[in-house]
């Protein structure tokens, strides 16, 4: 009987996994046809408006960071004791948000999960493009921007000194960069053979010469996929321990301090469950909107979408188990500083910020337990939108509450942003969607060449 | 340009610099090619006409980039060496700061001409070495940029040539109708002018007024003793002390001797003083006291005259707060401990207080024997002032006066309300005003003149018979006159001013030269008068008195930062926290919670309080410890006519003070007003949630368990994977602040201030919390439960605290902040790039960022009070008190210099060490055993602070006891 059962549920796994994970039974030529015709019709005139738009926003971003160089950080709400506000928060926030693409690409592919081949050229991209927001604040948070490059080890630095290698600070700074290089190798490798595609498919002189050059001379024989594979797999090998890796560093800014709130060695998986988490939601967001428009239904599919939900779920619940944690462990150390950090959160002046992050993170995941609900196109979109909101804010509530009011009430203070701070990150959504428009315009936003590769599987 | 002149070519006398260039062989030129950019000899070819158009075109499109040269700075040496002088060491100048009828004996610190830092004087009985936050921020007034600078007549520009003219022109006859004001007048050489005129104008005037003065303490003696003689206290001998409303640790302050003796009595673990405070507002001293009474201002009077009744000074008579009950209870505690004290107690009155608690304090002082030990009298002949400019208002208004010579003080500002002064100044012929500041009385006066600050001008000043002189130092920034001056020149004087003071002390060279050297004039010696108290006097004036009112009253007490209105536009001032209530660039309505419930207001709201048919809007602060039904304000805010600093902060509350009610008025109508104001503090919290941040005991526990500071601390297993550095070697720095000392005056927040450049930041960079002090005083409520109505106060000074396992270091991407090898916690500025991660891991949050350019908008003129020894931060980084590294590095050298190899204890003094009036703070080397900075830590009152984080600061403290009575436990 137990044995029959057992079957039963293999049967039904087996059953679940050989569903195809690309619909309407494609071509190889269809795909390539699908996918290339995006970049190679006229452009559209709702591109032209909808970059009009994120350019803008673009522009304000620039005319924010112009004005805050010009004047010091003070145009912003940071202030003593909260040295750290909306500039630490956002960029927090946006790499987390680049850490689906890296996990997608390489952690499941090292997994040989087949369903990520639809959709990691666009979680990569999301990628890169978050890292490029992140990486605009640490750059411009501090002080005298234009000494940033003290930071980096660069022999030519005028001090003639080392940097201080004991600070997280200095750590984020090598695991941030090599993160953003990484990410940006395997995506253009990945790309090579979709790039030699559009090569061919080109009709013009210009994109000729421009796909020609990027495509780095690829001619689909056995000796270059024979080198593809093996770049692919080694900088995937490569790409997984940074996906744990950079939120961990992140994690250490706040872990290594001696800030009550922040001094807690949960945060690192706390952090990279919680960037995962924000991740897959922004591509959520992104690719229901993105196959829509762009009618690519077939490549990816409700399957993907409800894995993805799924994920969001896991991470979702990871995360409010942290949240769990961090109040038992004030409660089971004994440490009043500690306790006051956490009841000050729950309760405290920023009480709304943090019911705001346990609604969205802890309750909101929890319907796609149902699968209706994570099959729901609508569902899933406002659900990931209110998980990236949550997420922001879980990283506010960890950054304002806990410096807000440390060791010395004396010193305690609020921090209230200013319009700058709000135009600034607004802006850095403009330039995230610039990119995204750059790159569905110009680039292949499915990986034509996997997706073949999982046509072929499906089919033998 | 080098040019390259060919050697060969050269005529006439032959100058080279080295063999090469004599021989000027191939490789020489080579070289000279290589050195030089090719071509910069070509100007001298000259014979090419299209070469010399070339560069005449190049240089035309070059002009335009000269605009963007650093602008050319000169260096100009002195052409004549100045006396003593060693560019980059400052000189030293005595001199003597008079505030109201009180002064204050400085060292002033020079800086290549330049009046930088104002220190005390230690050969100064009122002094001591230590100099109040008003005269050392009075420094600053010197390089105002709203300063007055030119005479002006009726509002034009005009000179003194002209003004001279004029006062020459005018028909003054005996001196009819001609009056003078001027404020507080302690210069003898200035009495010596007035008597000259006088003597010239037989029918002229004078007249003093200020604002916040002595009249009932005077009028108060000449009610117990017949004569007008001024208290001065030993405190450290006193081991009860009673304030009657007395704010002697601040305002009432005869000078910083005063803080002093107290904090000395308190020092002493094995046997502190006990002070008992009545008072209405919570004061500095209200902070201090083992036993704290809450009673409006009306009520204060009986309770001394209970008090006074009890111990039998007075004849008996009916008690005014009646025998039972709390006031009964206190009453009889306090007679006990003083019959038990005496001859080594002291009562005090506060300067608000009418004439009759001061003379019940007088009484009580000469029944419990404390004249001649813990008190002694001396003749004080300053006139009362309220009086007399109700008199001079009077006449002003009957047309009488016909010229009126205001020598500062701005009293169109402060005058009484009731005495018409601004009003009736428009009926005077002739308003001639000396004056700092374009101000409210310059504004009406006919004629404005320009007065000199006192660091620009010679005089001198006799209080309580102390005589210093008042040595300038630095010419006259603008075209101004000292008051001195001014008589002089009506006096058709000749000569210099000095000439006149030095005249005034008849004292020969070598006195004349000591008395300049050390602040002092040794000749003249305070004399005590002898006294007899007149008890039944006394019982009739406390009986003359009315009884309490039931209704509201209101205070006025001197502001902390704007004294009377007259530092209205010192930035320094107006950024420091306001001690109690730590309230910035404002004034406030303060009353307690209770009463705020009563008149249904919160915090910031606006509240009317009229007196005498007139009223002020004045936002409320609300403060636990404020007797009820009561209100204090603070003089000296919402100048009208003021420079920039000053403009629109706080609300004027002189419209309310009457002649009759200058210290409080009993008449005061009470009401919620209309709007609100944002009222701006430098601290939000005052509960300390049951952290033991300030450790505090009673003496009695303290003899019972001496090590309670540190018992509750944490063991912490010292251990380090890296080991920790040892700093055993050479000097090794420390500091232990005094929490029995400290009283919260302010006065090294302004010394760390002038010290270390540390610039303001304005009302709404404050709020934002911005502001730029190294050093600040955290002021925490402790009682029973957190909303207590009658907290006690405890006072916390906090800055950089040295950690040797610093935690804002090892987070510094950059290393900008680094370990010295002598324990300093090092900030190198311009390493520093602004992550500002070492501010948040700050657990004491004393690191201050640059968040803005906060120098950008400063006038040239402020650039001058700089401290050349110290950088001034760019807006991007960080900064955090250093220990005054700068000092510490000066007396380095001078041991250097001087062959020593061990600095001497004490030698080094940080700039809020030096300038604490209570002795609160010591600095030395901690590797010494016998420093005084070792012993200190030694003791078992020491603690530092958060000692579970393991950050091992330099910085300590020893925690406060309290010595209460146990009959009012």
């Amino acid at each position: 009987m137990a044995q029959d059962l057992l079957e039963e549920k293999d049967k039904l796994y087996l059953e679940r996994m050989n569903q195809p994970l690309v619909h309407g039974d494609p071509s190889y030529h269809e795909v390539t046809r699908v996918v290339s015709e995006i970049v190679e019709v006229r452009t559209p005139k709702a591109w032209y408006i909808a970059i009009g738009i994120t350019g803008s926003i673009t522009l304000l971003l620039k005319m924010m960071i112009v004005y805050l160089v010009a004047n010091g950080i003070g145009v912003w709400g940071n202030n003593a004791p909260v040295g750290w506000g909306w500039d630490i928060t956002n960029f927090v926030f946006w790499i987390g948000i680049g850490h689906a693409g890296t996990l997608i690409s390489a952690i499941l592919f090292l997994f040989r999960q087949r369903w990520r081949t639809s959709i990691n050229r666009f979680a990569e991209a999301m990628t890169l493009f978050a890292v490029a927001c992140a990486g605009i604040y640490p750059a411009f948070h501090v002080g005298r921007p234009w000494r940033a490059y003290w930071l980096f080890p660069i022999p030519i630095a005028d001090h003639g000194m080392w940097q201080n290698f004991r600070s997280p600070l200095e750590w984020d700074v090598f695991a941030v960069s090599t993160y953003a290089t990484v990410s940006a190798l395997f995506w253009f490798v990945g790309l090579i053979p979709d790039l030699a595609i559009l090569r061919d498919r080109a009709t013009t002189k210009i994109r000729k010469t421009v796909y020609g050059v990027l495509s780095l001379g690829w001619r689909s024989s056995s000796e270059h996929w024979k080198n593809y594979e093996k770049a692919y797999m080694i900088l995937a090998g490569i790409s997984t321990p940074l996906v744990l890796s950079v939120h961990t560093i992140v994690s250490f800014d706040f872990a290594v301090s001696i800030i009550p709130g922040w001094h807690t060695t949960i945060f690192p998986p706390y952090f990279v469950a919680g960037a995962i988490f924000s991740g897959f939601a922004m591509v959520v967001t992104l690719m229901v909107i993105a196959r829509w428009v762009f009618k690519v239904e077939n490549f990816v599919t409700m399957k993907h979408l409800e894995n993805m939900n799924m994920v969001m779920l896991a991470t979702g619940t990871v995360v409010g188990y942290a949240y769990a944690t961090e109040f038992f462990i004030a409660w089971y150390s004994g440490n009043p500083y500690e306790q006051f950090a956490f009841i000050n959160r729950a309760t405290g002046p920023y009480w709304w910020a943090y019911w705001t992050m346990v609604s969205c993170n802890v309750l909101s995941p929890q319907v796609f337990w149902f699968k209706s609900m994570r099959r729901s196109i609508p569902v899933m979109f406002v659900i990931s939108i209110i998980v990236n909101i949550g997420m922001w804010y879980e990283r506010f509530v960890i950054i304002a509450t806990s410096l807000h009011r440390d060791f010395l009430p004396s010193s305690w203070g609020y921090f209230r942003p200013t319009i700058v701070d709000i135009l600034t990150f607004f802006g850095t959504f403009g330039l995230f969607l610039t990119l995204f428009l750059l790159f569905l315009r110009f680039l292949p936003m499915i990986a034509v060449q996997e997706v073949k590769g999982t046509i072929a599987t499906d089919k033998h | 340009m080098i040019v390259q002149i060919d050697p060969v070519k050269q005529t006439g006398k032959k100058y080279w610099r080295s063999l090469e260039e004599l021989s000027n062989t191939s490789q020489f030129r080579q070289w000279v090619d290589k050195e030089f950019p090719s071509g910069a000899g070509e100007m001298l070819d000259g014979n090419s006409r299209r070469r010399f158009l070339n560069i005449m075109a190049a240089s035309m499109g070059l002009a335009g980039l000269t605009a963007c040269r650093r602008p050319v700075e000169h260096i100009l040496p002195f052409a004549k060496s100045v006396e003593e002088q060693i560019p980059g060491v400052p000189l030293h100048y005595a001199s003597v700061f008079s505030l109201g009828s009180k002064a204050q004996g400085l060292v002033v610190e020079s800086n290549d001409g330049r009046p930088t830092k104002i220190e005390g004087n230690k050969k100064h009985a009122r002094s001591l070495g230590a100099a109040s936050g008003f005269a050392q921020a009075s420094v600053l007034n010197v390089y105002d940029p709203d300063r007055s600078q030119v005479v002006l007549e009726a509002g034009k520009k005009s000179n003194w040539a002209k003004f001279a003219e004029f006062w020459k022109s005018q028909n003054l006859g005996d001196g009819e109708g001609v009056r003078v004001l001027t404020t507080a007048n302690i210069s003898p050489t200035l009495a010596g002018l007035e008597e000259q005129f006088l003597a010239k104008y037989p029918k002229a005037r004078f007249v003093e007024y200020e604002a916040i003065n002595e009249d009932e303490l005077l009028a108060g003696s000449e009610l117990a003793f017949k004569q007008r003689v001024r208290p001065v206290y030993d405190m450290e001998k006193a081991r009860v002390v009673v304030s009657l409303d007395s704010d002697f640790l601040l305002h009432d302050a005869a000078g910083l001797d005063t803080i002093r003796g107290f904090a000395r009595g308190r020092k002493n673990e094995h046997e502190i003083s006990r002070l008992y405070a009545v008072e209405s507002n919570y004061s500095t001293t209200g902070a201090q006291a083992d036993h704290r009474l809450r009673l409006k201002p009306s009520e204060v009077l009986g309770f001394a005259a209970d008090l006074a009744r009890e111990m039998g000074a007075l004849p008996q008579g009916l008690k005014i707060l009646g025998q039972d009950g709390k006031f009964g209870k206190w009453v009889k505690a306090v007679a006990k401990d003083l019959n038990e004290h005496k001859g080594t107690s002291v009562v005090l009155a506060g300067s608000r207080q009418p004439a009759a608690v001061h003379a019940v304090a007088a009484l009580l002082n000469s029944a419990l024997g404390n004249v001649g030990t813990t008190v002694e009298y001396v003749k004080n002949d300053r006139p009362a002032m309220g009086e007399s400019i109700g008199k001079l208002s009077a006449e002003m208004g009957s047309g009488a006066v016909k010229t009126l010579l205001v020598l500062g003080g701005n009293p169109a500002y402060t005058a009484p309300a009731d005495s018409g002064f601004a009003s009736n100044l428009s009926k005077v012929g002739s308003v001639i005003y000396l004056g700092a500041e374009a101000d409210e009385t310059a504004k009406t006066a006919k004629w404005h003149l320009p007065q000199s600050h006192f660091l620009e001008s010679w005089g001198d000043a006799l209080v309580d018979g102390i005589a210093s002189v008042q040595q300038p130092l630095i010419e006259p920034m603008f075209e101004t006159m000292s008051a001195i001056e001014l008589l002089a020149m009506m006096l058709d004087k000749q000569g210099k001013t000095v000439e006149l003071v030095k005249a005034q002390w008849k004292l020969d060279d070598k006195a004349w030269r000591s008395a300049l050297h050390d602040g002092v004039i040794e000749s003249v010696k305070p004399e005590s008068v002898k006294v007899a108290a007149d008890a039944k006097a006394v019982d009739a004036a406390v009986v003359a008195v009315k009884k309490p009112m039931s209704g509201f009253e209101v205070g006025f007490y001197p502001s902390a930062t704007t004294y009377d209105g007259r530092f209205g536009n010192n930035g320094w001032l107006q950024e420091t926290p306001e001690p109690m209530t730590k309230l910035v660039w404002d004034n406030a309505a303060i009353i307690s919670p209770k009463t705020a419930e009563g008149l249904k207001v919160v915090q910031g709201e606006n509240i009317s309080i009229t007196v005498a048919g007139k009223t002020v809007n004045v936002p409320v602060m609300i403060l636990p410890g404020h007797a009820e039904n009561c209100v204090s304000v603070a003089l000296g805010y919402g100048r009208k006519v003021v420079g920039r600093v000053g403009k629109d902060v706080g609300v004027d509350v002189y419209p309310i003070r009457t002649a009759a009610g200058m210290g409080f008025s009993t008449q005061a109508t009470v009401a919620k007003g209309t709007g609100t104001h944002n009222l701006v503090t430098t601290q939000e919290h005052f509960y300390q949630e049951a952290r033991p941040i300030v450790r505090e005991a009673t003496l009695a526990k303290y003899h019972h368990e001496k090590n309670f500071a540190t018992a509750e601390d944490e063991h912490i297993d010292e251990y380090s994977i890296y080991g920790y550095h040892k700093y055993d070697q050479g000097n090794q720095w420390g500091l232990v602040f005094d929490l029995n000392a400290c009283v919260g005056c302010n006065a090294c927040v302004t010394a760390c201030q002038a010290e270390n450049n540390i610039p303001i930041v304005g009302k709404d960079q404050v709020e934002k919390g911005r502001e730029m002090h190294w050093i600040r005083l955290d002021r925490y409520f402790s009682a029973e439960g957190e909303h207590s109505d009658d907290p006690q106060v405890v006072y916390q000074p906090m800055g950089c605290q040295h950690c040797e396992t610093a935690p804002c270091e090892s987070v510094c991407p950059v290393a900008a902040t680094t370990h010295s090898p002598e324990g300093l916690n090092d900030m190198a500025y311009n390493r520093c790039v602004g992550t500002r991660y070492c501010a948040n891991n700050c657990p004491f949050k004393v690191r201050r960022f640059n968040y803005l350019n906060w120098h950008k908008d400063m006038e040239e003129s402020m650039k001058m009070v700089s401290n050349p020894n110290v950088s001034v931060r760019m807006r991007g980084v960080m900064e955090k008190c250093t220990y005054c590294v700068q000092r510490i590095q000066e007396k380095k050298i001078q041991a250097k210099v001087e062959g020593r190899r061990e600095l001497r204890d004490g030698e080094i003094l940080t700039a809020c060490q030096q300038t604490c009036p209570a002795e609160a703070i010591t600095f030395g080397n901690i590797n010494d055993p016998n420093s005084a900075v070792s012993k200190l830590k030694k003791k078992d009152l020491n603690y530092g602070l958060l000692k579970e984080l393991n950050l091992k600061p330099r910085t300590s403290y020893l925690a406060k006891l309290r010595n209460p009575n146990p009959e009012l436990a």
